[in-house]
């Protein structure tokens, strides 16, 4: 949308949660975390001590008891094992929003700064129309067209992150297009893919990859508040939105616990991914340099 | 200059809200099923009401035509009608809409209040103050809306009881009172990151120059601080708190669901479930619209701050 307004200033967008001094220990903390998460995300169900979809509601709201860290939930599930599960969709979903828009917004950023003129101009226009849709809007649209779930939101996630990363990358093409090598490697008779993709692109990985270290945390919030909408991961899968929604008259009804521990999990991952994705951005930075 | 720039910004706006509600229409042809079943969501209706429909969506025109009429109908206010609820759109939507725009409005100011005044005092005034905002806001940019609504319940309405839990209150007085939580948590994480960029373009100015060569010429700090300093980290500052306010207008779906409030997000947050597609149409583009009206608004408030836009370049 904001055509006027030259490419840098839709980083703060992506780099404003940044920059907490890089002490060891916040670093260190956040790589405990991701990996925390990430492992759960793949061995959640092994590690999970009991089933979590099995309801027991004469155990409903019980607080933590031995062998049941954090209780049990609305339905008396153990929301631990629920937790460790539900990391899965928690996880994967964004990861998947990440790739998607990431390759694409990549693709389009390299292709417009290689092509400009004509190329550029309507890349830049179609991203600027993609602008006036807002992610959580184009996901219930979505939603409500192709049915409530996962998939949908995703998907729909994507097209709306796409324009950002094409926006970001567009300048970082167009700065790298301009540098000697590319010429050399013209005048040398490669080809323009074999450029981009063993050159070109190689070089702007470092941004790149901060990127979408950055995007991960979005996409996690955006994704789990669809899910806490209804619209995501459907019940009585265990999902970090779910949870929260669903658990979310135990707030009023004092026992808060288990739509607080799935909040912890969201908040303490996109924390991490943050503190991760400035130092990415600093070192992709001082690397330019 | 200036009016050109406007200029474009206005087909461009125009351009955007054409395609936008072109993706809207044509989402209901995306649907799975014949658009019959799309509209009905999926319900079986009596042949005359399969004949309504059809004069009304003029489903027996060519595609193009279809979305002509649906076009003219909605600029003249008719947005169809809800197959749930059978009543206008229109109307289901403007008995909302103030819920919403009250949200909206009450998050940005403050946002724009607490957001840039912490930036502010935490980017003039280096020390302990300074640290905690950094280390505070690091962690409340990183808090979804709907987590800040649980813990702001849990805190304020529930242990505390000095606000109610859910609904809209009657009253202007009471209305308010009602917004206050869901405001705080619409605004949280936009707040933080407003506050950290505020901070960073007030620290970024001050170690500019020209700066110090007004301070070394004995200019006193407040008019160094008015003139050279926010002067110049207001571009910045009212860039991401326009960004910011604009996606506010999105995510208040998931606060009024939250906070079981009567407006447009929840709403078409139920028509979405429900499969109610005039509702989730008409809601979407009422929504798509005042996203990128106040982008505009953004966009021509740089202009103003920042003359080099007006120029209207695209910067590579």
């Amino acid at each position: 949308m904001s055509t006027g307004i030259p490419t840098a200033i839709e980083a703060p967008r992506f780099r404003a949660l940044t920059s907490v001094r890089a002490t060891g220990i916040v670093g260190i903390a956040s790589g405990i975390i991701l990996a925390a998460a990430t492992f759960a995300a793949i061995f959640g169900p092994l590690l999970a001590p009991y089933d979590p979809e099995l309801p027991n509601l004469s155990l409903a709201w019980i607080g933590p008891t031995g062998g049941h860290l954090l209780g049990f939930d609305v339905q008396g599930r153990d929301v631990l094992s629920r937790l460790l599960v539900g990391a899965q969709t928690s996880m994967l979903g964004p990861l998947v929003v990440v790739i998607v828009s990431v390759v694409t917004g990549s693709l389009l950023a390299v292709v417009a700064a290689w092509r400009r003129g004509a190329a550029d101009a309507a890349i830049s226009s179609g991203l600027d129309i993609l602008f006036a849709f807002p992610g959580i809007l184009l996901a219930v649209l979505a939603t409500a067209v192709f049915g409530a779930g996962l998939p949908a939101a995703a998907i729909a996630l994507s097209l709306a992150y796409m324009p950002y990363v094409a926006r970001v990358l567009r300048g970082a093409a167009y700065r790298e297009r301009s540098q000697p090598y590319v010429a050399a490697l013209e005048v040398q008779g490669a080809s323009a893919t074999s450029i981009c993709l063993r050159h070109l692109i190689p070089n702007m990985l470092p941004l790149i990859v901060a990127q979408a270290t950055i995007l991960f945390g979005y996409a996690m919030v955006d994704l789990a508040a669809i899910s806490f909408l209804g619209l995501g991961v459907q019940p009585p899968r265990p999902d970090w939105g779910v949870m929260i929604s669903e658990n979310q008259t135990g707030i009023v009804q004092g026992y808060p616990l288990p739509a607080l521990s799935a909040g912890v999990c969201i908040v303490a991952v996109v924390i991490a991914v943050n503190v991760l994705g400035e130092r990415l951005f600093e070192q992709a930075e001082a690397g330019r340099r | 200059m200036r009016w050109r720039f406007v200029a474009r910004r206005l087909a461009m706006l125009l351009i955007s809200l054409l395609v936008a509600s072109f993706v809207i229409f044509a989402a209901v042809y995306l649907a799975p099923g014949n658009p019959i079943a799309a509209l009905s969501g999926g319900r079986s209706l009596p042949p005359s009401s399969v004949r309504i429909l059809e004069q009304r969506y003029h489903l027996n025109a060519p595609f193009f035509g279809q979305y002509w009429y649906w076009l003219d109908n909605v600029l003249h206010g008719n947005l169809g009608i809800s197959i749930t609820l059978r009543e206008n759109v229109s109307t289901l939507i403007a008995s909302r809409i103030w819920t919403t725009a009250g949200l909206v409005l009450y998050s940005a100011l403050l946002i724009v209040v607490f957001g840039i005044g912490m930036g502010l005092v935490a980017g003039l005034r280096p020390g302990v103050l300074d640290t905690s905002t950094v280390v505070v806001t690091a962690i409340s940019a990183a808090i979804p809306a709907f987590v800040a609504a649980i813990v702001l319940i849990l805190v304020f309405a529930v242990k505390l009881g000095w606000f109610p839990a859910i609904g809209n209150g009657t009253g202007l007085a009471d209305n308010i009172r009602h917004l206050t939580l869901p405001a705080f948590a619409l605004a949280i994480s936009s707040l933080a990151i407003v506050a950290r960029v505020t901070r960073a373009s007030v620290r970024g100015e001050g170690e500019r120059e020209h700066v110090q060569t007004a301070v070394s010429r004995g200019i006193p700090r407040r008019q160094v601080i008015r003139r050279h300093v926010l002067r110049n980290a207001a571009i910045p500052i009212t860039t991401v708190a326009g960004i910011t306010i604009a996606s506010l207008i999105a995510v208040a779906a998931v606060v009024e669901t939250a906070f079981s409030l009567n407006g447009l997000g929840a709403y078409l947050v139920q028509a979405a479930q429900s499969k109610d597609l005039a509702v989730v149409q008409g809601i979407s583009l009422l929504l798509v619209s005042a996203f990128v009206i106040v982008n505009l608004i953004v966009d021509m408030l740089y202009s103003v701050l920042d003359p080099r836009v007006t120029l209207g370049s695209r910067a590579a």
